[in-house]
């Protein structure tokens, strides 16, 4: 031990600067990618809180106009059949989703820590058992199976959505947790809590969780990514409650008021677009925690050229068969 | 083989658990949907409501155990019951008349996306830093986009301001369905947009995929070794190259089957496609719940089917995966 010990307190206190520190560091080495993804995200999550306060109209108002009207500086994004403001009715509706994205996330991810971690460390039969469980739901189609149980329930709550979405959403990070928890458990730390007698759900909880928090987290934003869009894509298909706006719901709206056939684009290609934006911050996020992870998947610009390919610095001596073409100023 | 026959026994307890839960959704969900089917029937005599019970296989007799398997003896004899929305028309009559539809369109557009995608990944990984690999992030929006969204976007640029290709349908009607040219014509124009939905949304994931992989197999020691032989590129590129890089593709096929599948369901539901995901929403919307179901269980037992198929397909070409666990 070094000659300065933290008394309790001391320790305590320097915690949340410690926390900073380390997210600010993590912060620092993201790739770019992930860091845009991380700010559009962001900016979806502030308009989550504040969108319904922010929205210029009353998103359920109906008055006696008939036809969607298109952009104008009253109505940035247009109106829909009913007069509705579509900018009003995505701004309450950004909540929704974006809510019923991060709490499947979050509850699937648990599952897929939880059935993962407790496949891969006991091993045996219960790591037979668990698989199979796992490898079934992953390979039942997902998007029919909630159709029939949703079917059930007409315009189910949000909630009853959450549900369904985690309950079909979990074997995929599951999968990869179990086959990282078994290259992970016979490590010399693993061995060493266990020969000091450590119980199994201690292993797992303080030993193992932590030292897979990125594949976890990448887990975790594979989750959101399909539970908004599923979730949109069924809200789309009007078997969710159509009463609470989200941007599925919008979409829906504009289906069943044929804007397509109307020309009345700005109905559904905002919504869309905010979906689609919402869904590439969280593919960008995912590529940089790869790239994190696996540096030869970075494209960066200190890349060297030789010849028609590129090579890394660390890579192997190239091979060139062209040297004239090979050698430019 | 051991492989193939772990695999095997994999898909039917799949298979199983398909079954299982198409049985014990409609028992284990709240509220009598039965009710309100029959609500629909208005002034029915007791004694038709019985029969139409016994014929829909509603309010079933005996032990939830004797229940379990008189459906399994109905689902082996594929006995799935009478739609209640087209009355009384048999549901795998239904099924049968629009599986093809589904399949002939899904299966194409499948296989031209996994074999374009895997091969733009190969050039990408070879080239890194190429052209192809910096319009990647561009790729990525697309996966990134509801397919619905996608489609909506496609009819309107395409078939409604451009006008250049029919929507809606499969085919143009007043045709008769067969072998002549007007209907083939007809049903491969308007199955161009729905195909191009596919292909655009699902390319992306195949290509980047192909293309992680190739990065880190070109760095092997093995292919610096076959350039350093003097081999030509393109036989180090594909042979050398995409051979090994391409098996995570393949046994990845298996388990994106699904997604490719949810994304086709809804396609069809925007292009009014004569498919099994048109039926199965309509099915839906009009609580027609034997027809849900039948469709339900054809969908799951396509995609184990298919998944099967791709996991012979990785044996074959990957001798280690032979020797390898079964999950």
């Amino acid at each position: 031990m070094g000659p300065t010990r933290f008394t309790a307190p001391a320790r305590l206190a320097a915690k949340p600067a410690a926390v900073l520190g380390s997210v600010a560091s993590t912060w620092r080495r993201l790739p770019l990618k992930a860091k845009v993804g991380v700010v559009i995200l962001a900016v979806f999550i502030v308009l989550a809180i504040f969108g319904p306060a922010l929205a210029p109209y009353n998103a359920s108002a109906i008055t006696s106009q008939a036809t969607p009207t298109p952009p104008t500086i009253h109505h940035l994004f247009g109106t829909d059949n009913s007069g509705g403001d579509v900018l009003s009715e995505m701004l309450v509706g950004i909540r929704s989703t974006v809510e019923v994205g991060l709490f499947t996330g979050v509850i699937a991810t648990f599952l897929s820590v939880l059935i993962g971690t407790a496949a891969g460390y006991l091993g045996g039969y219960a790591d037979e058992g668990l698989s199979l469980f796992s490898n079934v739901v992953l390979v039942l189609p997902a998007l029919p199976l909630l159709i029939v149980i949703l079917a059930y329930e007409p315009h189910a709550s949000t909630f009853a959505t959450i549900l369904a979405l985690s309950a079909v959403g979990w074997p995929w990070g599951a999968r990869v947790i179990r086959a990282q928890t078994l290259s992970l458990r016979n490590r010399d730390f693993v061995l060493a809590a266990r020969e000091v007698g450590e119980p199994a759900w201690r292993i797992i909880v303080f030993e193992l969780i932590p030292n897979q928090i990125g594949l976890i987290a990448a887990s975790f934003v594979g989750t959101v990514l399909y539970a908004i869009l599923t979730s949109v894509a069924l809200a789309f298909l009007g078997l969710t409650n159509l009463s609470d706006w989200s941007l599925g719901v919008v979409l829906y709206w504009a289906q069943s008021g044929s804007a397509v056939e109307l020309g009345a684009w700005w109905w559904y290609v905002f919504p869309g677009m905010a979906v689609a934006i919402l869904g590439m911050s969280l593919v960008l996020i995912n590529f940089g925690l790869d790239e994190l992870s696996n540096p030869r998947l970075r494209s960066s610009a200190t890349l060297l050229r030789v010849g028609r390919r590129s090579w890394r610095p660390t890579d192997p001596t190239p091979v060139v068969r062209d040297y004239a073409s090979a050698v430019k100023p | 083989m051991a492989f193939i026959a772990r695999r095997f026994g994999f898909y039917l307890a799949a298979v199983w658990a398909a079954v299982s839960i198409n049985f014990m959704i409609p028992r284990l969900m709240p509220g009598n949907a039965i009710d309100a089917v029959l609500g629909k029937f208005q002034n029915l005599t007791p004694a038709v409501v019985k029969s139409l019970e016994a014929e829909f296989g509603f309010h079933p007799k005996g032990s939830i155990f004797s229940q379990y398997l008189q459906y399994w003896n109905d689902v082996i004899h594929f006995n799935l019951g009478v739609s209640t929305s087209q009355y009384p028309t048999h549901v795998s009559t239904i099924i049968g008349q629009t599986l093809p539809w589904t399949l002939a369109l899904v299966g194409v557009a499948t296989v031209l996306s996994f074999t374009i995608g895997t091969s733009l990944g190969i050039v990408a990984g070879w080239r890194r830093g190429g052209v192809l690999d910096r319009v990647m992030p561009a790729l990525t929006l697309l996966q990134a986009m509801p397919y619905f969204f996608l489609a909506l976007l496609l009819i309107y640029l395409f078939a409604i301001v451009l006008g250049w290709l029919p929507y809606g349908q499969g085919y143009e009607l007043g045709l008769t369905p067969g072998l002549n040219l007007p209907f083939i014509g007809s049903a491969i124009t308007h199955s161009i947009l729905p195909a191009v939905t596919i292909i655009a949304t699902s390319i992306g994931g195949w290509m980047l995929q192909m293309r992680n992989v190739m990065l880190t197999t070109i760095s092997e020691d093995y292919i610096l070794v076959a350039q350093a032989k003097g081999l030509s590129t393109r036989r180090v590129m594909f042979t050398y190259g995409a051979r090994n890089a391409i098996l995570p593709n393949i046994a990845g096929f298996a388990l994106s089957l699904g997604f490719v599948v949810a994304g086709a369901l809804v396609m069809e539901i925007v292009f009014s496609y004569p498919g099994i995901g048109l039926t199965l929403y309509n099915a839906v919307t009009s609580s027609d719940y034997p027809l849900t179901q039948g469709i339900f269980l054809v969908i799951s037992l396509a995609v184990l089917t298919a998944s099967l198929l791709a996991d012979i397909a990785y044996a074959l070409a990957d001798p280690r995966a032979r020797s390898r666990s079964a999950f």
